[in-house]
């Protein structure tokens, strides 16, 4: 099948791969170990799904803020990202 | 009896995936894929990394466009959710001619192409062959939404309230003729107030259907296209530009695809973003009143 017109790129590929990896590993680790309601830090009760969704859209945000505030490298960003969304799944 | 495992059921499922994946996974990774491309035509991309979100994110008429459907968006959901509530508590309740005629005229606006409502208001409009138009006039208003940017934003949002108030109101209906008269028939007993009735019992039980009224009205109004595109084309000037119709210059009109991928995929995130507030308000708000 032609999959030109998806204009598939290396990082792209990489990128999604991680996206479909992490959900992969979340289904997983729900059968092995059902998620509860949980408190932290963040204003509501979550469950695990609901902190991945956080830090992973906290993580865009991060990105965005980092490419529109500095010049520097992304990967600082993705560093803060790793940061906040391992935070975000132990204490959130 | 023992519950037999049987997880066949799981199987009926994958046409559903199916068409999510090629409804909406497929294209939103295309687009993903495109952001960080420069695509001269078919087979013609130069990957170019995250250029086309830099020049995105530090683009002076995004932001101007973006604080715009903000304020727009707030205003729709200001005007037209405790409108779409009022409306509801005063309509009629149970089964009779009023309350189907009622209904009918409620969801006749709902079924206009957005196409027809813009071009029903921009006739409406004009002072020469409209009716609010030729009033304003005839009242010594100099009404003209084609060259007055406050006219111009004041009837996008008249229009977008008359198009989409019903389907509040007939949200809220809904959720109002859900509640048992055994509610209303214990406040009477305690003399509970109008207002009382209201907070206590009207407000709560429309809950459920306020979150999806709330996020149905934010979520259309945050991409709202067509009905400004018809009645003003974005104007006066950039006045009533709003970020689907930025994208679409960007997209259709310059064939910007990569830097129109990089700003949609920064849409769908602030969009994704407002609506998983909202979401999370309403719904933390329901908890406090069950505690």
């Amino acid at each position: 099948m032609d999959m030109e017109w998806m204009a598939w790129t290396t990082p792209t590929a990489v990128f999604f791969l991680c996206i479909a990896l992490m959900l992969a590993g979340m289904t997983v680790w729900e059968v092995v170990s059902p998620t509860v309601e949980a408190k932290g830090f963040l204003p509501m009760r979550t469950t695990r799904g609901d902190r991945l969704f956080i830090g992973l859209l906290g993580s865009a945000f991060i990105h965005l803020g980092w490419l529109a505030a500095t010049d520097l490298s992304l990967w600082g960003a993705f560093a803060v990202s790793l940061v906040w969304i391992a935070l975000v799944i132990r204490f959130g | 009896m023992d519950k037999v495992q049987d997880n066949r059921a799981w199987f009926l499922i994958i046409p559903v995936f199916l068409i999510v994946a090629f409804s909406a996974v497929v294209p939103l990774m295309t687009v993903v894929n495109y952001s960080v491309q420069e695509i001269f035509g078919p087979g013609q991309t130069f990957f170019v990394g995250t250029e086309w979100f830099e020049a995105v994110l530090k683009d002076d008429r995004l932001h101007d466009a973006l604080v715009r459907q903000i304020i727009y968006s707030l205003a729709v959901l200001l005007i037209e959710i405790p409108l779409g509530i009022l409306i509801a508590l005063g309509m009629p309740g149970g089964r009779s001619a009023k309350t189907s005629l009622t209904l009918v005229l409620l969801a006749l606006p709902l079924l206009i192409p957005f196409n027809v409502v813009g071009t029903i208001w921009q006739i409406f409009g004009r002072g020469d062959i409209g009716l609010l138009g030729a009033t304003f006039r005839a009242i010594g208003i100099d009404y003209n939404y084609t060259n007055n940017s406050a006219h111009a934003w004041i009837t996008v949002l008249v229009m977008d309230v008359w198009h989409w108030t019903s389907l509040v109101a007939l949200l809220c209906y809904a959720g109002l003729q859900s509640i048992p008269p055994a509610f209303y028939q214990a406040a009477k007993i305690d003399g509970a107030s109008k207002w009382a009735v209201f907070r206590y019992i009207q407000l709560p039980k429309m809950r459920g259907v306020l979150i999806i009224a709330v996020l149905l009205r934010f979520m259309d109004s945050f991409m709202i296209y067509t009905e400004p595109f018809v009645l003003t084309g974005g104007g006066p000037g950039n006045s009533t530009t709003f970020l689907s119709q930025y994208l679409t210059q960007m997209a259709v009109g310059q064939f910007d695809i990569g830097k129109a991928a990089a700003f949609s995929i920064v849409y769908f995130l602030i969009v994704l973003l407002f609506s998983f507030i909202f979401y999370t308000i309403i719904t933390r708000t329901g908890e406090g009143e069950k505690k």
